[in-house]
């Protein structure tokens, strides 16, 4: 599927959008860090958790399990939350 | 290798004989990093940055080990934390293969990830490729393979009683606590030291199997358990290098000494004026003089401001182990200036005369070239000073 890549993680992709396989979310990053070795860790935590300041969208809504189930024709969006001075 | 012997430390170890080389200053920031490249006479400096604009780099070492390989601990604000390394000064950088990070919780506990690596340190001359680091939250992790794989190291991350001293991140520093000061003894490479913001000083002599604290003797805030290693706030740990049993220390209580094998700390901080205090955050020793060393005093009454006492910023120097101390502020601003200087942003070149070198939490890059007797803005307008550290390279 089709994946939206913020600008702070363009270093690892070089290119806003992307594609990766996966039937859920977890597999999807799995793979994303396949192809772009280190860019899971700046999104997920060592606990599984995804990190503060990262939203996954998904058909329009906001996908906050690792598990949610992803189709194969959609697209996903990652946001990046801007915080901070 | 026996323990607090009177051995001074491996040269090629520690650095701690003058050198030819050239200077280099390693600037972390807030916002980035800079590396100053120093003529022969310490007097002009080339500039070298941004490196890695917008990141936060919290420390950025030289391995004195090959003369050539610089790690950065790094995070962005929106991301998770990562190392860098590079073998060509900064030209290109590799990312971590394997970043720090705590090990999986058991099912049904809350584990802990790491926030940003906060310190960066070599190991033993006689372990290349193999460095430390300490996080926020607190942890140690090491790798052997030159920054590229970490691992958490020791039993400190997980023992039951190391999590109790270390508490939360309601306990710590604002942005978090921190292990810091990781200090590998230059003739034995299993005798470590170790601080954390919230928890103390500790040592291992056994290759970090295990640690004991390393308190008695130093204060805490008044109606706390000195006793606790919890309510212990080291700010700086650091060894003297030409007699490394000679440990010095800036605390949030002050500014302590220790000679081993003696286990109890001596307070000199008590010797410093009393309307300047013996509170701050960095350290540095002399590389070739025990008995010499320099703190950054800040005002640590009321609300703890955190800046120079009375808007006066000077470095007050002992040449006699804490018994006198002198005040340094030749070059310095005299009045109206109130920044400060944080514990990893303060260092010493192994020159002769010595050079040191600090940066401010306002962003500027001063040096002295003559042991702190005058001082020389290097660099202006960067953005807030987390660390500089000086080497010596031959490029």
């Amino acid at each position: 599927m089709k994946v939206l890549v913020p600008s702070a993680l363009h270093t690892y992709t070089e290119s806003r959008w992307v594609e990766a396989e996966g039937a859920t979310l977890a597999e999807l990053l799995a793979d994303l860090d396949r192809r772009y070795p280190g860019i899971r860790f700046r999104m997920i935590d060592e606990q599984n958790r995804i990190r503060p300041h990262i939203r996954f969208f998904v058909g329009g809504s906001q996908a906050r399990d690792l598990a949610q189930a992803l189709n194969p024709n959609g697209e996903l969006l990652i946001v990046q939350a801007l915080s901070g001075g | 290798m026996a323990l607090y012997t009177e051995q001074a430390a491996p040269a090629a170890a520690t650095a701690a004989h003058a050198t030819a080389g050239r200077v280099l200053v390693l600037v972390a920031t807030r916002k980035g990093a800079w590396l100053y490249h120093g003529d022969a006479a310490r007097s002009a400096w080339r500039s070298d940055g941004p490196h890695f604009l917008g990141h936060v780099i919290s420390h950025l070492r030289l391995d004195p080990r090959d003369g050539r390989s610089l790690l950065a601990a790094a995070k962005t604000g929106h991301l998770g934390p990562t190392i860098f390394r590079s073998t060509d000064f900064g030209r290109n950088w590799q990312e971590a293969a394997k970043p720090p990070a705590f090990a999986p919780a058991a099912a049904g506990e809350q584990g802990r990830a790491v926030d940003h690596s906060f310190w960066l340190t070599p190991g033993n001359a006689s372990e290349p490729g193999t460095w430390y680091a300490g996080t926020s939250p607190q942890g140690l992790f090491r790798s052997e393979d030159g920054g590229i794989t970490w691992a958490p190291f020791s039993c400190l991350n997980d023992d039951l009683l190391y999590r109790k001293w270390m508490g939360t991140v309601q306990d710590g520093t604002p942005d978090g606590p921190k292990l810091h000061s990781i200090i590998v003894d230059p003739r034995d490479a299993a005798h470590l030291y170790i601080a954390m913001s919230g928890g103390g000083v500790h040592e291992s002599t056994d290759g970090g199997k295990s640690f004991q604290p390393l308190i008695d003797g130093l204060e805490v805030v008044e109606g706390f358990d000195r006793d606790d290693a919890s309510f212990h706030d080291p700010h700086c740990l650091r060894l003297a290098p030409s007699r490394p049993d000679r440990l010095y220390q800036q605390n949030h209580c002050g500014i302590y000494r220790l000679d081993r094998p003696a286990t109890t700390w001596r307070r000199i901080g008590r010797n410093m004026p009393a309307e300047v205090g013996d509170i701050g955050f960095p350290l540095v020793v002399h590389p070739r003089d025990a008995d010499c060393a320099w703190v950054f005093p800040m005002d640590g009454g009321t609300v703890w401001p955190r800046t120079s006492p009375g808007g006066k910023p000077a470095v007050y120097a002992t040449r006699d182990g804490g018994e006198t101390w002198e005040r340094l502020d030749a070059g310095l601003p005299p009045a109206e200036a109130w920044w400060t200087v944080k514990r990893q942003a303060m260092t010493a070149d192994a020159q002769d005369p010595v050079g040191l070198y600090f940066g401010t939490t306002s962003g500027e890059l001063w040096g002295s070239g003559d042991e702190g007797l005058s001082w020389h803005c290097i660099a202006r307008h960067l953005p807030e000073i987390y660390a500089v550290e000086a080497a010596e390279v031959t490029i």
